[in-house]
């Protein structure tokens, strides 16, 4: 076995997140049973099933925040029992919420994010400018963030989740409650993530998001019903929207 | 290192850009103070009595004379007879009514006893209370000038003077519950609210998912709050003692650290709280129900322990403001040196440990 100069092994297929019957147990529920799936360098992975399949315990688990009852996984190639604060440092993570400080400015929040991620100041001073600049945000720099619109601030939330360049972001249901135009701009973002070689791992409600996905799986019940290509899973499940496809195994 | 300042900046733009906030922190110390000591005082002023004089002689007009120059009294009614006094109590303006026996004066000099009856609206106790004091007090004063005047002076001298109650000695008794109570609040309120707030807007998970440790988090959480509670203690005792003259007769560095110690059960058991709830309202509820409400009740603050039911008294002993209440008075009322608040101090202590392992261990069952 091959290790990084970061200690982290060095995966020769590049699965840069690889679970093997990852099992979570809460006394006598099973809320993930023994799912095994793995997400290429750079690939957009949609983890997707209904609410209470399950979605929420195995990301928290590959984030490091819960220790899986069995099974095996690594993040980033670190271990998610004993490696959880390696895996922190390589990850990031933004939720449906958007995760900013609403009574800090635009700046204060870029600042902040940035520090607890151990940038250095000459560090979050540049990221500070490119992301007004790319964002277009440079006149509500100073702004709080609870003056801002939705899709700002979606957006904004977003750039920080990467703002450390994390080899992996989770991006838990991202695009809740945001208009179809702003949410098309935020796959544009998305996929300029994954074009520079982060992992994005996401879950959606929205099916025509899910068609966006280089890959899909599906949860039901604590298990993974479903995974391979959009295409493919059309085509097995003969019909024309993944949203079919998910009424069909949600079911 | 970094990280952790960045971490503090951030909680004090949340308290200082929040207004209900800094009015909590800082305004209602103060208020409460200038309450306590100003407006609720043991002291009465211009109530209205009543007088049914049934001897209508001259010791019971000097005593009338006496009362009602005192400046605590007026005399609303002149009353002709005992049946006059219910509907006169009734009307509510009246709160006391003074009724001398028949033959008062008589009966004074002949047989060295003279009847005089005081009745009190006792629909408020506490002001009847003392009502019936300040009368009663007058009464002795005449009692001794004629004791006095008989053997020496036959002038009877009227003025009054009175030394019942010094009005803002009450404040020295409010000081150190109210320093319990705003720690208290101020620790354990603000900081398992700022905790859930952070849950309720989603940020905590994030806090969560990066490098900072949970440990990190709850420190940089707890710091800011631990500075303002300091604060607020210098505040209480400045307003104290250059408001109200309220003297630290015992030592300033060992209230200080007897204060800190204080801070940190009251940080724990916010601690505590905010792992136990999952929103601000919950967290609110808690603090208050769960912990002012006994601090207020329970720890001697108004209601003195040995007073209440053997059950509420063995209750108090968990109630950390009641032990933190004895530390404080001993150390400024009587001067206490350490060795006299040792065993409340190593309670303190014993609360403070318990406290921070349990919160530990559920903040960890918690992220499970």
């Amino acid at each position: 076995m091959l290790y990084g100069v970061d200690g982290g092994e060095i995966m020769v297929n590049e699965n840069i997140i690889y679970a093997e019957n990852l099992t979570k147990k809460f006394g006598n529920f099973t809320a993930v049973n023994s799912i095994s799936f793995s997400v290429k360098k750079g690939e957009i992975y949609g983890f997707l099933g209904a609410n209470g399949a399950g979605k929420t315990t195995a990301i928290r688990m590959l984030c490091g925040l819960s220790t899986p009852t069995s099974g095996k996984a690594t993040v980033a190639g670190f271990d998610v029992y004993k490696q959880t604060e390696n895996i922190k440092k390589n990850i990031g993570y933004m939720s449906q919420k958007f995760s900013l400080y609403e009574d800090l400015t635009v700046n204060e929040n870029i600042n902040f994010y940035g520090g607890i991620y151990g940038l250095t100041d000459k560090e979050i001073k540049e990221k500070t400018e490119y992301l007004l600049d790319i964002l277009k945000i440079e006149d509500a720099k100073n702004k709080l963030i609870k003056s801002l619109p939705l899709g700002w601030k979606q957006k904004l939330a977003f750039s920080i989740s990467i703002i450390h360049n994390p080899k992996i972001v989770f991006l838990d249901e991202p695009t809740g409650g945001v208009d179809p135009v702003t949410r098309r701009q935020f796959w544009n973002m998305i996929y300029e993530a994954a074009a520079s070689g982060v992992t994005v791992f996401v879950t959606t409600h929205y099916m025509d998001e899910a068609e966006y996905c280089n890959r899909v799986s599906i949860m039901a019940e604590g298990v993974i019903a479903a995974l391979d290509t959009p295409g493919n899973l059309k085509e097995k499940y003969k019909v024309n929207t993944m949203h079919e496809v998910f009424v069909k195994i949600a079911r | 290192m970094n990280r952790f300042k960045g971490f503090l900046i951030k909680e004090f733009y949340h308290i200082f850009r929040d207004f209900r906030t800094l009015l909590i922190l800082f305004g209602m110390p103060v208020a409460q103070i200038l309450l306590f000591g100003f407006a609720i005082t043991n002291e009465i002023k211009d109530v209205k009595i009543a007088i049914l004089d049934e001897a209508k002689d001259n010791v019971t007009r000097e005593i009338s004379d006496k009362l009602l120059s005192s400046g605590y009294f007026i005399l609303y009614d002149n009353l002709k007879s005992v049946k006059d006094i219910e509907p006169e109590f009734r009307k509510g303006i009246i709160k006391e009514v003074i009724i001398f026996e028949p033959n008062f004066s008589q009966n004074l000099y002949k047989t060295g006893n003279a009847n005089v009856q005081l009745i009190a609206d006792a629909s408020e106790p506490n002001l009847a209370n003392m009502i019936v004091g300040y009368t009663s007090s007058i009464l002795m004063d005449y009692q001794k000038e004629i004791a006095k005047s008989n053997n020496t002076n036959p002038s009877i001298n009227t003025e009054v003077k009175m030394r019942f109650n010094p009005n803002l000695k009450s404040v020295f008794m409010f000081v150190p519950g109210l320093m319990a109570v705003i720690l208290l609040l101020v620790s354990a309120l603000m900081t398992s609210i700022s905790i859930t707030k952070e849950k309720e807007m989603g940020t905590m998970e994030v806090l969560l998912v990066s490098p900072l440790k949970p440990f990190q988090i709850i420190v940089g959480k707890v710091i800011p709050y631990l500075l303002l509670a300091f604060v607020n203690a210098f505040v209480i005792l400045g307003l104290a003692q250059f408001v109200f003259g309220m003297p630290i007769v015992g030592n300033t560095i060992l209230l200080i650290l007897e204060s800190t110690l204080f801070v940190i059960v009251s940080l724990s058991l916010g601690i505590l709280i905010s792992t136990l709830s999952n929103n601000q309202q919950t967290a609110m509820m808690a603090s208050l129900g769960g912990l002012m409400l006994p601090t207020i009740i329970l720890s001697g603050y108004i209601f003195p322990i040995e007073n209440m039911p053997y059950v509420l008294q063995l209750l108090s002993n968990i109630v950390p403001a009641r032990w933190f209440i004895t530390i404080i008075k001993g150390i400024m009322l009587k001067g206490s040196n350490f060795s006299y608040i040792m065993k409340e101090t190593f309670v303190l202590i014993g609360m403070a440990l318990f406290l921070i392992l349990l919160s530990i261990k559920k903040f960890k069952t918690r992220l499970e």
